[in-house]
């Protein structure tokens, strides 16, 4: 759990604790130390718990993450420069970053919404529901995929045919990120402490403005955090398009397609290009949510 | 506050999907150690459409006194991850491909010897031809390439981009206009009309054939033997073989550091008795003597291979190199007609 922002920041500190007591260290008294530290300093514990931490941290992602810019950067600006100049390819991305900016912004208030109702109302069936909200994350996505070309497509039961459309990809983005803001407003719904709704309606604030400057402001960091993972699910789907979505170049085809089309033809430097461009293009959505997350939350 | 910090943990996990699109997509599969005692194992790295045959002349191979005690270790893929794998250490003796390019791959690697397509059959262990299948009864009407511009032909056909395999029917369909006495800029000009006419171009082969089954299309541009395949497998469609069609020839090679047994394989596969598989499965021999018996879901299961009049080849366009870097790389012929028939859609 620890890798977070805060971890990062303290890495140039990690190693100078051990290293001290390692050179000025021996059997001497230096019973000041504990007490002395500032409260940025680690304690020999925390410190190898840091280490392991940034250790597991970087072999997992920050190699992985670096190998990649470093595949992009195979190829120098002009590798970009033809990535992203591919009208192709702008067109993919265009798709992609729109669909998921809208399936996000959907996904913000139902999934907030079935939050809401799975914490606050009782019914029958909803420990079934439960279950039921995390089966995207389960099914494969193609077997996704399946489903939804099933009950949406040309012999699907409800007689729309939305396979090989637009509707097919926000359809497919939809259902792989329904859970995340369901998942992570619940737990912090649960924690809310129903008094505080209620002395804000005795001091005469309406349902309306109790939800605005009281459950909103609490609410808002699972919200914008639940937003950042679902937009950064559906950027990077692939799986359950494979069938619903056609591929057609300029109409459907995701960015995910893009890559898979460049490594088969073996350019690797152009698909890690791409990559890094998603990268970066999650990243500004996850800082612009945080900021704004703040906002919110300071508003209170 | 601690949820802040999972959130942030969650949120780089997601971004780890976007990166690892690209680092493992050659590092799948694992080979397993062999297994101790007598024998040898070979591993066979191939792709997908051919395992059965594979397996068929598995077995009749271990009955010759050669491939008796040969254990296999086999992995199926899409041919160029599976060639991808094999570059980035998966383990393999005997490699199966459905492009000349997958095999390629492995020489420039230094993994297969440069003279490994001088025998008879060029490296080719199988081969096929661009077909066009249509609905049950063909209630279209479609004879020909010609006939797949005509208005409410809805085409699909695997993604020329992301699947290798998939630009064997995009060459069909540009070839057999110069094969019958067109000119170049008369068949991009049908290729263009053609894509007017695409209305899904799925991942794979078989992808394509779930589409078409499944109604997104009334013609499906396929192969010989995955049609054949298919209908062996109970779906119920028609075939048309065109008068001119490309040859589909898939490539097989043994690895330099492979075991001995390895090449004993291949010539087997090449040998009547091992293309007899093949054939069963829907795929033309590519030994001249194989003989062909009844081929369950042919159109004629007596006379199943029917050749026709033009049939051209790969080299007849230029081989592989020079038909990539024309039509399929950026700022080649069908991304360029992508464009202009995209745009319009």
């Amino acid at each position: 759990m620890t890798p977070g922002a805060g971890t990062v920041d303290a890495q140039p500190l990690a190693p100078a604790p051990p290293a001290g007591a390692a050179t000025t260290g021996g059997p001497g008294k230096r019973h000041r130390l504990p007490r002395a530290r500032s409260a940025t300093a680690l304690t020999p514990v925390s410190g190898l718990g840091l280490g392991i931490a940034l250790t597991w941290f970087s072999l997992l992602v920050l190699i992985p993450l670096t190998a990649v810019l470093i595949q992009a950067s195979a190829g120098g600006w002009s590798a970009y420069w033809d990535a992203l100049t591919s009208s192709q390819t702008l067109a993919a991305l265009k798709l992609t970053v729109g669909q998921a900016v809208l399936v996000t912004a959907i996904n913000v208030v139902m999934g907030t919404a079935i939050a809401w109702v799975l914490v606050r109302d009782q019914f029958p069936g909803k420990q079934l529901l439960e279950v039921v909200i995390d089966i995207p994350f389960a099914l494969p996505t193609i077997v996704a995929g399946l489903v939804l070309l099933s009950l949406y497509g040309p012999s699907g039961p409800l007689g729309v045919n939305w396979a090989n459309t637009r509707v097919a990809v926000f359809l497919a983005f939809l259902f792989v990120t329904l859970p995340f803001i369901v998942r992570s407003v619940q737990p912090v719904l649960l924690e809310l402490e129903q008094e505080v709704e209620e002395a804000a309606a005795s001091l005469g604030a309406s349902r309306f403005t109790t939800f605005r400057l009281v459950i909103l402001p609490s609410l808002a960091p699972a919200i914008t955090s639940g937003a950042a993972l679902s937009f950064c699910r559906a950027i990077s789907e692939y799986g359950s398009l494979v069938l619903l979505s056609g591929n057609l170049p300029y109409s459907t085809e995701v960015a995910s397609v893009r890559i898979m089309s460049s490594v088969e033809g073996d350019h690797l430097t152009a698909a890690a290009a791409l990559a890094s461009i998603l990268l970066v293009v999650a990243l500004i959505v996850i800082i612009t949510l945080d900021v704004v997350s703040r906002r919110v939350a300071r508003y209170a | 506050m601690s949820l802040r910090k999972l959130v942030g943990v969650r949120t780089v996990a997601a971004l780890i999907a976007v990166a690892t699109t690209i680092l493992l997509t050659g590092c799948v599969g694992g080979a397993a150690t062999a297994p101790g005692g007598a024998g040898t194992t070979l591993h066979l790295v191939g792709y997908a459409v051919p395992k059965e045959a594979n397996n068929a002349i598995q077995e009749k191979f271990a009955e010759t006194p050669e491939g008796k005690d040969v254990t296999w270790e086999e992995s199926y893929g899409p041919s160029g991850d599976q060639s991808r794998a094999v570059v980035n250490g998966l383990k393999a003796d005997y490699v199966n491909f459905s492009l000349e390019g997958d095999v390629t791959r492995l020489v420039k690697a230094g993994l297969v010897d440069e003279t490994w397509n001088s025998g008879p059959t060029n490296g080719i262990v199988s081969d096929s031809t661009v077909v066009i299948v249509v609905q049950k009864g063909n209630p279209l009407g479609i004879k020909d390439w010609s006939d797949l511009t005509k208005p409410g032909v809805k085409i699909v056909t695997p993604n020329p981009a992301s699947s290798g395999s998939a630009r064997w029917n995009i060459l069909a369909a540009y070839q057999q206009v110069i094969a019958n006495g067109g000119t170049e800029a008369d068949a991009k000009a049908y290729l263009t009309k053609f894509f007017n006419h695409v209305a899904a171009l799925p991942g794979s082969g078989r992808d394509a054939t779930n589409a078409f089954l499944n109604g997104s299309a009334n013609v499906l541009i396929s192969y010989e033997n995955e049609a054949i395949l298919a209908r062996q497998s109970g779906e119920d469609f028609d075939y048309i073989l065109p008068d001119a069609t490309l040859k589909i020839e898939n490539p097989g090679a043994v690895l330099k550091n492979a075991n001995p047994k390895a090449k004993t394989y291949l010539d087997f596969v090449l040998s009547p008795t091992g293309q007899e598989e093949f054939v069963e499965k829907g795929f033309r021999p590519v030994v001249a003597n194989t003989p062909l018996g009844e081929v369950s879901g042919a159109n004629n299961p007596a006379k199943p291979f029917p050749v026709p009049p033009k049939l051209f080849t790969i080299s007849d366009l230029g081989g592989w190199d020079a038909v990539n870097a024309k039509f399929f790389d950026e700022g080649g012929l069908v991304p360029e007609i992508q464009k202009a028939t995209g745009r319009s859609q």
